[in-house]
């Protein structure tokens, strides 16, 4: 047993001593981080250049704030990321109960749509949204905006939201489920008070993953939005492609913190729910 | 074993299934065959659509000019999966394995990028290996050159950025197969005389394969696709078949042959899907 309780404690990369193994994980752990930290540290540099260090400042961040196209383009990713969230969620949720707690005929079909929904390249979902949205709802009088953002966007995370809620539905014991109906429930009644309870936190962690596929979707939206309404993504593509100005480097950051307080939030949040 | 029961629709399961049919019917499928029609049709000289069936579309993906940026595409986003996969296998062995109780917090900070806008990832890239940026900075510090290299608007800037991109698409499925490795057959290919690199080549390589081809699959299908990345960082000469896509549908409106090129694309990555669920089965695909 010795034998085994040294071996195990040691590397095992072709004899590569632990030491290899530490410092190569080091080095991607670098290498995730490291882009990051450098848009991070020139937000707060005194002059345009994003390149060279002058001096400490927080005028990207002033400007940042004042500028109404950028507030503009934050609203309308809000708004967005919201409806598509709370529609796909629903959806989602009800597609979830339907694949885990059926046999029928068509499912595999169904399975199938699921899944290709979820690995199509984005750019070809992108083009033919923009096809089909020219040829049928501009001749029925709906332009290109934030409608079809929203149908774009609630398409393209339903399938997300089944996989993370059929997973949760998956490792439940459907046994109180059950017994909630023997003691008279309706299935309505059981849904609400026993079911969905249960399913919470993978209900709350495919939202959030709708969300910030949402908030975050560039490639798609891009061919959907038309030229009236711009999503902040792409509001930093815009700005990134007309002239480079540190107060992308600022956006950035914000988003950034932003994001991690979402997924710490989130994380602890599930965890807790979990927990119980 | 798959059952396989062929009855078992009801009102309650048409009522939960038809928004979902409703909205991806309409919203994904139609539109899909809109492009494959639309492939098959020709467009006038000032854009838009006439149907018809003129397969010429799919042969002119054939021509050199064309042909080039496909073929580059599949190669650039092959060169991605194996940069991922050789940066992110040790990493995702490290946190299962010498990870212990730091496991959770190690794959969290794996997740943080890959939670965050591609956009801002693609454009820390752009700021790096700008002409006056820290990558050149530090090759002149080196000594390595003298003056500043055109680093940027090069196929390897793409291949940098798409690489940094994608790495937590393999990190996240290596870390769920070798998560559910059972060490005691580590620990049995050592009692049975094996050495570290045999137990690893014999033992825990082939365990995790399913999540090696899931990663693989989850980084080639968007790096194929790609548009944002070689739109930033590639310039006009590293063109990857979504700036081609792209570019037949909003610049040169050739919307017959801009279809015929998704069509490919799509019809392609999903073969090659299909044929991984053949093999392995989509079970897989959920550990992510």
């Amino acid at each position: 047993m010795a034998a085994t309780t040294k071996g195990s404690g040691k590397g095992i990369f072709s004899g590569l001593p632990d030491w290899g193994l530490l410092l190569g994980t080091v080095f991607v752990y670098l290498f995730l981080y490291a882009p990051i930290a450098v848009l991070i540290f020139f937000s707060f540099n005194s002059t345009r250049s994003t390149q060279v260090w002058t001096g400490f400042s927080f005028e990207w961040y002033g400007q940042l704030l004042s500028d109404p196209t950028i507030l503009q383009a934050f609203r309308t990713s809000l708004t967005v990321g919201v409806t598509a969230t709370l529609i796909a969620t629903v959806i989602g949720t009800l597609t979830a109960l339907a694949l885990s707690r059926n046999r029928f005929r068509g499912q595999t079909v169904a399975d199938s749509a699921i899944y290709m929904a979820t690995v199509m390249p984005e750019i070809v979902v992108g083009v033919s949204l923009l096809v089909f949205f020219v040829a049928v709802f501009i001749p029925m009088g709906v332009q290109l905006g934030i409608t079809t953002i929203v149908i774009a966007h609630v398409a393209f995370t339903i399938s997300f939201v089944t996989i993370v809620v059929r997973a949760r539905l998956s490792g439940m014991d459907r046994s109180v489920e059950e017994a909630a109906q023997d003691l008279g429930a309706s299935p309505v009644q059981t849904f609400f008070r026993v079911t969905l309870p249960l399913i919470l936190p993978g209900v709350m962690a495919g939202a959030l993953l709708a969300f910030t596929l949402s908030f975050d979707d560039f490639v798609i939206t891009f061919f959907v939005s038309g030229v009236g309404s711009s999503t902040l993504p792409l509001k930093i593509y815009s700005m990134i492609k007309f002239g480079v100005s540190p107060v992308i480097n600022a956006l950035s950051t914000v988003v950034l913190v932003a994001t991690m307080l979402l997924i710490f939030g989130g994380s602890r949040l599930l965890a807790r729910k979990e927990g119980s | 074993m798959r059952e396989r029961a062929a009855k078992g629709w009801s009102l309650g399961l048409a009522a939960l299934l038809a928004p979902v049919t409703l909205w991806l019917g309409l919203f994904f499928m139609v539109p899909l065959l809109f492009i494959v029609v639309y492939s098959f049709g020709s467009s006038p000289i000032y854009g838009g659509i006439t149907l018809g069936f003129n397969p010429g579309n799919y042969l002119k993906v054939f021509e050199p000019t064309y042909l080039e940026i496909i073929v580059r595409s599949f190669g650039i986003a092959a060169l991605t999966t194996l940069l991922c996969f050789v940066l992110g296998y040790p990493l995702a062995y490290f946190i299962v394995f010498k990870g212990r109780r730091w496991r959770n917090a190690l794959i969290l900070l794996v997740m943080v990028p890959f939670w965050t806008s591609l956009l801002i990832r693609a454009y820390a890239w752009v700021v790096i290996l700008g002409g006056n940026g820290i990558a050149n900075k530090t090759l002149q510090f080196l000594g390595l050159t003298n003056e500043p290299l055109n680093l940027i608007f090069t196929p390897e800037a793409v291949l940098m950025g798409m690489t940094y991109s994608y790495l937590p698409f393999m990190i996240l499925p290596l870390y769920a197969a070798l998560e559910k490795f059972d060490v005691r057959l580590k620990e049995a290919g050592k009692d049975l005389g094996a050495t570290r690199w045999q137990t690893f080549l014999r033992v825990t390589f082939p365990l995790s394969l399913p999540g090696v081809i899931a990663g693989s699959i989850l980084v080639f299908i968007p790096s194929a696709g790609e548009f944002v990345i070689p739109d930033l960082l590639g310039g006009s000469r590293t063109l990857m078949t979504g700036n081609l896509i792209q570019n037949q549908f909003l610049q040169a409106r050739d919307w017959a042959f801009g279809s015929a090129l998704s069509v490919m694309l799509g019809v392609l990555l999903l073969g090659a899907i299909m044929f991984y669920i053949r093999k392995v089965g989509t079970d897989k695909l959920e550990g992510v």
